[in-house]
């Protein structure tokens, strides 16, 4: 073997200080960009693996949502005749279906994320947040694929996308930062009690229910609007409905709410995350 | 300036003995805890058992030289080796590090069952920190020494434990990092694996890398080490060249004497067929003792687990003295009768036990190893070192001169005296 290209130590390379650290400590976004290839590894490995060894592989991504579409149409929508906006009811469920797909894939990933990787944890250094980091965004190719079936839909249905289309990826962004902030809050409290395995379903059916996916937020009385608004889910439900179908008024407001709430969820995740990141190999 | 490739400084590392018995804690116990510290109106925060796995511990390497690291189990070894490589935090104390660390903790950490070995290469590399261009420039290097290119494209699920352990091995050596960390890598694997492991390790050191190396093989440190750190109590020992202190080590009584247990994480890949569980020495009545008196038969008795059926398998003992010469070695199936009623031995826990007779060792300290194999087929398992234990001379023949005899052996013979 030679070490022809390899960077022979001198002067002047990588001093590391190990110490212990005190208190809030900051992100260190540096050492997390230093990783970056590894997070795409990680995704990669997301992707490659989920479907393996399975009959059906890469269609799971789809026949999911639209299964859960059928039956929300014909129970909500056909038989309950919930209000959804005046557009068919399929359509209606599975816009709002393909964001909470990615939201509940990315919690639930993320917050077993940690536990589910306690070997390396416990050998190898890296930054942690590359863990959650890249569970949540493995699920944008299920995404994608989901999607492809809103398309024939909108086909379909007769939809053609409005001028806010533009606004789709702000709202994908907003679903990311949603997902990773509320998993880096989970993940973290799993490696030190379990029990968050078990709320994490729980969690996930609540919110599901908080969020205007069967029925139309409109039907929330006015004086809940704002407390309503604080589920960033909202925002990004009624913007998808907003900027594929038309429906309603562009809900700026709301999306602002949504945003703010988004962020303060997602920087107390990732302090709290850096906090706790020190005792993870000993603890988990 | 001063050189050095790592400076610890008074280092350090707590643990919550809760922490490290329990695991994890319920969120039930959190929440009642301090439901019961604020009705007794105790404000101060909970204090918890505490242990210092590592305490003190000051050392300054040079870059280029390779440290060996000894201790017994729990003696802080591992816990410093984690703390070098950045898994886990001091509580007190510092390290000053000048280049890029690579660890080798625990071969094939990360491997996903279902990747293929190619997509293993490029995943485990990337967990142990190589840029994947880099990963690619040595792509070819790697499946050359794993001996596995013809299985490259399958999933590493298929693999023998054997194709499995040296495809992580390979990954892990091309990983050039200027200090390198290694715990332990070499107790599993066969024996012509465990002689490329050392080779490759060798290599490394003469590049001019710094090695820290981890090890209970003590036959591994004298032939990998220059510099050696003896460890006990989570407290540094003795720093000296590495002969004089594994000489100090075996014969202080810090080292394992008498059993010799091995814990899962020590023996990693899940997936091998053949794993030691423990060796021991033991008197007549079944204790485990690292003194013999030499008047009494002692046992010598290998456990060990079987994954799948194995046939032909044969587990040895060598005996041999602190020194280093060998006294002999003996398999359990060199008996005709028993190598023909033991043609294949079941998966699950089996035991091993040789009894040396009374009267037969001179007194001293020796060393007793292992190993597992099948004839011309394939090792399992080797450690030359597994334990140490004494023997003191209890009526031995000619206790009458007290003078030492030479040899390691003191065996009370038949002697005939007639007029010629």
């Amino acid at each position: 073997m030679t070490t022809a290209d390899h960077e022979l130590p001198q002067e002047g390379k990588d001093i590391t200080l190990i110490r212990p650290s005190r208190g809030w400590v900051s992100l260190n976004l540096r050492d997390l960009w230093r990783y970056r290839e590894l997070i795409y590894f990680f995704i990669w490995r997301d992707v490659k693996v989920r479907y393996k060894q399975t009959l059906l592989g890469a269609a799971w991504a789809i026949i999911q949502p639209v299964f859960t579409m059928v039956v929300f149409s014909i129970f909500f929508g056909n038989l309950a005749k919930i209000p959804s906006d005046d557009i068919p009811y399929p359509i209606f469920s599975y816009t709002a279906l393909l964001p909470w797909g990615l939201f509940e894939a990315g919690i639930s990933k993320a917050g077993n994320s940690l536990v589910a990787s306690r070997s390396l944890i416990t050998k190898i250094y890296f930054p942690r947040l590359v863990i959650p980091l890249a569970s949540v965004i493995a699920g944008l190719v299920d995404f994608a694929l989901a999607f492809i079936v809103l398309i024939g839909m909108m086909f379909y249905y007769g939809f053609s996308p409005t001028s806010s289309i533009w606004l789709l990826p702000l709202l994908l962004l907003l679903t990311l930062m949603t997902a990773l902030g509320t998993g880096l809050w989970l993940s973290a409290l799993n490696v030190a009690y379990r029990d968050v395995g078990y709320v994490i379903p729980f969690i996930i059916r609540l919110w599901f229910f908080l969020t205007p996916i069967t029925y139309s937020a409109s039907i929330v009385p006015e004086a809940f609007q704002k407390l309503y608004a604080l589920n960033p889910m909202t925002g990004v439900v009624q913007g998808f409905r907003w900027a594929l179908l038309g429906v309603g008024s562009p809900p700026s407001e709301l999306l602002l709410a949504s945003s703010i709430a988004a962020l303060i969820l997602l920087v107390t995740g990732a302090l709290y995350f850096r906090r706790m990141e020190r005792t993870f190999a000993d603890v988990v | 300036m001063n050189q050095y490739a790592v400076r610890a400084t008074d280092l350090g590392k707590q643990y919550r003995i809760g922490e490290m018995v329990s695991g994890y804690q319920t969120l039930r116990d959190t929440i009642a805890d301090g439901f019961s510290r604020l009705k007794r109106l105790d404000l101060t925060r909970q204090t918890y058992e505490t242990i210092w796995a590592l305490k003190d511990v000051s050392f300054e390497v040079p870059p280029g030289r390779t440290m060996g690291i000894i201790g017994k189990n729990g003696a802080g070894k591992t816990t410093l080796l984690k703390i070098l490589s950045r898994v886990t935090e001091p509580t007190s104390g510092k390290v000053e590090i000048q280049g890029r660390v690579g660890s080798l903790l625990e071969v094939g950490t990360g491997f996903h069952p279902e990747l293929t070995g190619r997509e293993n290469i490029y995943l485990n590399g990337a967990i142990l920190g190589m840029k994947r261009a880099e990963i690619g420039r040595r792509f070819d290097e790697i499946v050359d020494f794993s001996e596995v290119e013809d299985f490259i494209d399958t999933p590493v699920k298929r693999y023998s434990s054997g194709m499995y352990l040296r495809l992580a091995f390979a990954v892990a050596a091309h990983l050039e990092p200027e200090i390198l960390l290694v715990d332990e890598v070499l107790a599993v694997g066969d024996a012509e694996f465990q002689r490329k492991c050392l080779g490759k390790m060798s290599d490394v050191a003469e590049e001019g890398r710094t090695v820290f190396f981890v090890s209970h093989n003590m036959g591994a440190i004298l032939r990998l080490t220059e510099e050696t750190i003896v460890i006990d109590g989570g407290k540094m020992v003795m720093r000296a060249p590495t002969p004089e202190a594994v000489d100090f080590y075996m014969t202080s009584g810090l080292s394992q004497s008498g059993e010799r247990v091995w814990y899962a994480d020590e023996t990693s890949a899940s997936n091998a067929t053949f794993t030691p569980l423990a060796i021991r020495v033991q008197n007549q009545k079944g204790e485990v003792m690292g003194q013999i008196p030499s008047n009494q038969p002692f046992y010598a008795e290998i456990e060990y687990e079987l994954s799948q059926p194995v046939t032909g398998l044969r587990i040895g003992i060598y005996l041999s003295t602190s020194h280093g010469e060998q006294i002999f070695t003996s398999f359990d199936l060199d008996d005709n009768e028993a190598f023909e009623n033991n043609p294949v031995r079941h998966a699950g826990r089996h035991r091993s036990r040789c009894k040396i007779p009374a009267n037969y060792l001179n007194d001293g300290r020796y060393v007793l190893g292992m190993n597992a194999s099948v004839y011309r087929i394939r090792s399992y398992f080797t450690d030359e070192h597994a334990i140490t234990f004494t023997v003191d001379a209890v009526d031995v023949p000619g206790s009458h001169w007290p003078e030492r005899r030479r040899g390691p052996l003191r065996p009370a013979l038949e002697w005939e005296l007639s007029d010629a």
